[in-house]
């Protein structure tokens, strides 16, 4: 194989000064960004796209890709300081950084997410460098059956997730499919559960409305009621020794970000998923592996690694379809392969054959992308921790701002601002009745993903449910999922069983 | 009394003087509108369609050849076909700093939503930078490489051929209902999120055909993925020199979506003619020729009231399309 020269090559071009210079640029910048909630690495890459036409295209896609990377990693930041998704990508951080930055280990949970992030990016970047074109063939054999079978099995693994109120997690998820049916059904075209013709509801409810609502101002209101408006400080430290402690808790969660970093890399792949829903699966997934599934959601640091590392692992996967067939994988991609354009540059088949220089300078700049974000985001994790000894007075007022900008900035329209508002206080209301709301933020993720497949699928099938068992890639994973559906029945019915013994051999002892 | 005539003979010359200098101003600030702040570049479609992509190539030509002294940002408002970015538009009547990218949907959209009160013919037309052109697609693993071919596999599968699109009521739909009446076929149409994802449905044989625009499925072309059939234009395309016309076929029909930009209802005459401006420059420049030879799109740039006659003309035709497959009664 020639990849290796290739690959070399491609090192050559990524490391020229110039080229050098802006992956550190653009790992800095994309690192803000996705920290900042609201401006996620689609607006980061749409903003700085016109300033590209000053450089070789080359060096404008390594600029715009460590901008990408850089917003995985800055994204898991905002979601563990401050419980806010900084990025639609890190919604699943927020499940257990928050609550381990609450229990003052939010710089283990720091040094978790850059580690995970960087796993996940290194694993990624060698699937990629080793198997790019048989791959994208993976990805065109995906049909909508097998994308629905793949949104039953995200979805079957978070029926556990909510702990043992099973039905109290299936009400999780269905409140969450509806609020993902509003705005315009994609088959039809006609408008619905718009309440009456509320144009703000033409447009969905963004899901980060939805994420932002409930983990931003609901923590916000969660402190409040805890801290009875007692000015607390947190007790965060940071020091040399407790990140090379924190390190050496990475060791346990090597499985989990292989995993997640597996689940990331191939839902990236899929054109339309991205990185959002493969981050939330690699969660699902390492609770269902789990041996200790009820510490997640309590401040479980392998919660941490396995979104991290897909999301991550998710941002090169997803762009793998933009450059071997020209489909972006995510939302940032659609804007790369519009820049792409604008350099003069065809995505498709033949790309890997007409501008080698190109693609492998690209791959070669996201192994450099990754290591200097790993670097640049371990150096500032005692900044990102000063930011929690500030006193609850002078945080909530800036969380609040970040909420309603974060609400803000996706669709620039204050309908959604009130929204996610009245979100946060629902949520919480919620919470307090013991909903769990991860599920919640899971089905407005998937909801539409699987409703435009399912009914895709039926359209072409002629409304036959069969053909999800009968396709060879579809049938298995749709198998798995029943199975992992069953499975908390199981588990309930056998504790029951085990209960019943215990309280049968007490009565008789 | 001469040094007197002279010297009110100055003062009046210096008294008309002042005056044109004056009125000169205050045309010259007529003609020279400029926004005041960045202009927001509204979409009507949603992140990576070809609309975005033509949107974000102005911008950066705009911004490349500093043709505005402010940015033009571009915003996605992809909701319900373009209906939420028309509302949009709507509320911004009168108003000089926004402007919208606009294809068919332009027509369909308002009027098969008539409750959304929305008159196309009422925004300002700015410009019209392209058409954008159609070709019907087969997988190569098919076998087909013509018409007779197409419509004898789609007669045989009946109802079970597909054909995906983009969108219900759109485009895509109303060329495959064109097929399905001119050939006696009856293909069924699945509608899928954007261009790109139907050129990947193609591609990997859930569907039997497409009819993409030639931008969307041209890396699957080139790769020898998907097979050009026939075009929907008047002439050959030049980048597809052996695919037939439907006029050559026989069944003349050609089939063609604006790319044009529009400002909203009422917009100042100034800001108008600035704006007319700026898309005559972008159009003109190497970056959207260029782009224009290499997705096969084709038309002149047309502003004013040519653009608004073009408009009436395919509001009218749309509408006579969209009641023949009963989308409208």
């Amino acid at each position: 194989m020639d990849i290796i020269p290739h690959l070399l090559d491609g090192f050559l071009v990524a490391l020229q000064p110039m080229n050098l210079f802006l992956v550190i640029i653009g790992c800095a910048v994309g690192l803000f960004i996705g920290a900042m909630p609201g401006l996620g690495s689609v607006n980061g890459v749409a903003i700085l796209l016109p300033v590209t036409f000053i450089v070789p295209p080359t060096s404008a896609i390594i600029f715009l890709a460590a901008i990408y990377y850089g917003a995985m990693y800055g994204g898991a930041i905002s979601s563990i300081m401050l419980g806010i998704p900084g990025a639609s990508t890190a919604v699943a951080t927020t499940f257990d950084g928050r609550p381990m930055a609450v229990q003052g280990r939010a710089d283990v949970a720091l040094v978790a997410a850059a580690t995970a992030s960087f796993v996940g990016g290194t694993i990624s970047v060698i699937l990629f460098t080793a198997f790019a074109p048989p791959l994208a063939h993976v990805a065109l054999a995906f049909g909508a059956e097998e994308e629905f079978a793949l949104m039953m099995l995200a979805f079957s693994t978070f029926v556990g997730l909510g702990g043992d109120d099973i039905p109290k997690t299936i009400f999780s998820i269905l409140i969450g499919l509806v609020l993902s049916a509003v705005g315009l059904d994609i088959i039809s075209g006609a408008p619905r559960l718009i309440f009456g013709d509320l144009p703000g509801f033409y447009h969905g409810i963004n899901f980060l409305v939805l994420a932002i609502g409930i983990y931003g101002i609901g923590e916000i209101l969660w402190t409040i009621e805890s801290s009875r408006g007692e000015v607390e400080v947190s007790q965060a430290v940071v020091s040399v020794h407790r990140i090379f402690a924190a390190l050496k808790e990475m060791g346990g969660c090597i499985k989990t970000m292989i995993m997640g970093s597996l689940v990331g890399y191939f839902v990236g792949l899929l054109p339309a998923a991205g990185a959002t829903p493969g981050s939330i699966m690699a969660y699902g997934f390492a609770k269902t592996m789990s041996r200790n599934p009820d510490s997640f959601g309590k401040g479980n640091i392998q919660g941490v690694a396995a979104p991290e590392s897909a999301n991550n692992a998710a941002s090169t996967g997803s762009m793998l379809p933009m450059l071997t067939l020209g489909i972006p994988g995510s939302p940032t991609t659609a804007i790369l392969l519009g820049g792409m354009v604008i350099w003069g540059l065809e995505p498709g088949p033949r790309l890997f054959v007409d501008q080698t220089e190109f693609v492998w300078g690209l791959i070669a700049s996201l192994y450099v992308a990754n290591l200097f974000a790993l670097v640049l985001n371990v150096a500032f994790i005692p900044v990102f921790i000063w930011v929690l000894k500030l006193p609850f007075t002078i945080l909530a007022p800036v969380i609040f701002v970040l909420c309603v900008v974060g609400g803000y900035a996706p669709t620039q329209d204050m309908h959604d601002v009130w929204l996610m508002l009245l979100f946060g206080v629902v949520g919480y209301l919620l919470r307090k009745l013991d909903y769990p709301m991860a599920p919640m933020v899971l089905a407005i993720v998937l909801g539409p993903l699987a409703e435009s497949s399912l009914r895709q699928s039926l359209l072409l099938s002629r409304g036959s449910m069969t053909v999800f068992f009968e396709r060879p890639i579809s049938g298995p994973i749709m198998g798995i999922a029943l199975l992992l559906f069953l499975l908390p029945v199981f588990k309930a019915f056998q504790r029951k069983r085990a209960a019943g013994k215990a309280s049968e051999g007490g009565s008789h002892g | 009394m001469t040094a007197k005539t002279s010297k009110l003979a100055l003062f009046s010359a210096a008294l008309i003087a002042a005056a044109t200098i004056v009125t000169n101003i205050s045309v010259a600030k007529a003609e020279e509108w400029v926004p005041r702040k960045p202009v927001e570049f509204v979409i009507m479609a949603g992140p990576g369609g070809g609309a975005d992509k033509m949107a974000r190539l102005m911008q950066t030509v705009i911004q490349k050849h500093h043709i505005s002294p402010k940015p033009f940002i571009p915003v996605n408002k992809p909701g319900g076909s373009g209906a939420e970015a028309l509302i949009y538009m709507k509320s911004k009547t009168g108003e000089d700093h926004t402007v919208m990218v606009t294809l068919n949907s332009f027509y369909t959209t308002p009027l098969r939503q008539p409750a959304l009160g929305i008159d196309p013919l009422t925004f300002t037309p700015i410009a019209r930078m392209a058409e954008d052109t159609f070709v019907l697609w087969v997988n190569k693993d098919s076998g087909i490489t013509n018409m007779e071919q197409y419509v004898a596999a789609a007669k045989k599968a009946g109802r079970n051929w597909s054909m995906a699109g983009t969108g219900r009521g759109q485009e895509d739909e109303l060329l495959t209902a064109f097929l399905n009446t001119t050939y006696g076929l009856d293909m069924k149409y699945v509608p899928f999120k954007g261009g790109g994802d139907v050129a990947k449905q193609l591609a990997g044989n859930h569907v039997n055909s497409t009819v993409n625009n030639p931008s969307e499925a041209i890396g699957f072309y080139q790769s020898g993925d998907l097979v050009p059939i026939a075009a929907f234009t008047k002439t050959r395309l030049a980048q597809f020199p052996n695919v037939p016309t439907m006029t050559e076929l026989g069944k003349p029909y050609s089939y063609f979506m604006q790319r044009s930009v529009v400002g909203p209802p009422e917009m100042d005459e100034a800001a108008y003619e600035f704006y007319r401006g700026v898309f005559k420059k972008v159009y003109d420049s190497k970056e959207w020729q260029d782009y224009m030879k290499k997705k096969s799109l084709l038309g002149e740039f047309i502003t004013g009231n040519d653009l608004l006659d073009y408009w009436k003309v395919n509001y009218a035709l749309h509408k006579k399309l969209l009641t023949e497959i009963g989308e409208i009664k």
